[in-house]
């Protein structure tokens, strides 16, 4: 049973990535796609841990956790970038 | 594994996978972004927290022992979404937005701190600068 649930995960998780990108290419402010990309990482975790379950190792938990870190590093950079047009002041 | 877990942790996962479905379908509903702001957040608490449990779960009953670790993405999460959110809107305000027109007067003797380059009235970031830098 946990296969279909993990199948009608990854389609869950694929179709909001393509509203996500679909966002990040036509969004009509700077700040559109920056949340689109945050939103995105949030994705990426989703779809590792989805992964992790499918193969049975906790070897992809790393990697989720990576990329929780380094999504809110970039929208933070971004954003500091757009508000005072340096990052690191 | 038992039936009764493996059922807990599917309708873990299709409870995950649905609400982050419905987070990124309002990120092409919503008409702005300041209510688009709030589309993400559905994602981000019950879509992944639903998908870790389940993680957590089924690491639990594969391995035969306990353990919390995906309990720390969570907890990232929840620490890190609050400020981007405030900091996506603040940069959102500081382009689109006009303070004179769409914004109420802030009742102080300086104007709101998202569009004021300086800072306060008597204090200049510059002169701090400069002084630590020798």
């Amino acid at each position: 049973m946990i296969e279909y649930a993990l199948n009608f995960g990854f389609v869950c998780v694929g179709l909001a990535l393509l509203m996500n990108l679909w966002r990040l290419t036509s969004g009509p402010t700077t700040a559109d796609r920056v949340l689109a990309v945050d939103t995105m990482a949030i994705n990426a975790i989703a779809l590792l841990v989805l992964y992790g379950i499918g193969q049975g190792t906790a070897m992809y938990f790393e990697g989720a956790l990576l990329f929780a870190m380094f999504g809110f590093v970039s929208t933070v950079a971004y954003c500091k970038f757009i508000l005072r047009g340096d990052i690191i002041e | 594994m038992p039936f009764i877990v493996e059922l807990i942790i599917s309708l873990l996962i299709v409870i995950g996978g649905t609400f982050l479905l419905v987070g990124s379908f309002g990120m092409i509903k919503l008409k702005d972004l300041l209510p688009r702001l709030h589309a993400p957040t559905k994602a981000s608490t019950v879509g992944l927290g639903g998908l870790l449990i389940a993680s957590m779960l089924f690491f639990w009953i594969e391995r035969g022992h306990f353990t919390i670790h995906e309990l720390l993405i969570t907890l990232f999460i929840f620490l890190t979404a609050p400020i981007t959110a405030n900091l996506i809107a603040k940069a959102y305000m500081l382009l689109n937005v006009d303070p004179n027109k769409d914004l109420p007067p802030s009742k102080q003797n300086e104007g709101w701190a998202t569009f004021d380059p300086i800072g306060p009235e008597g204090y200049d970031p510059s002169e701090e600068y400069k002084e630590t830098e020798t």
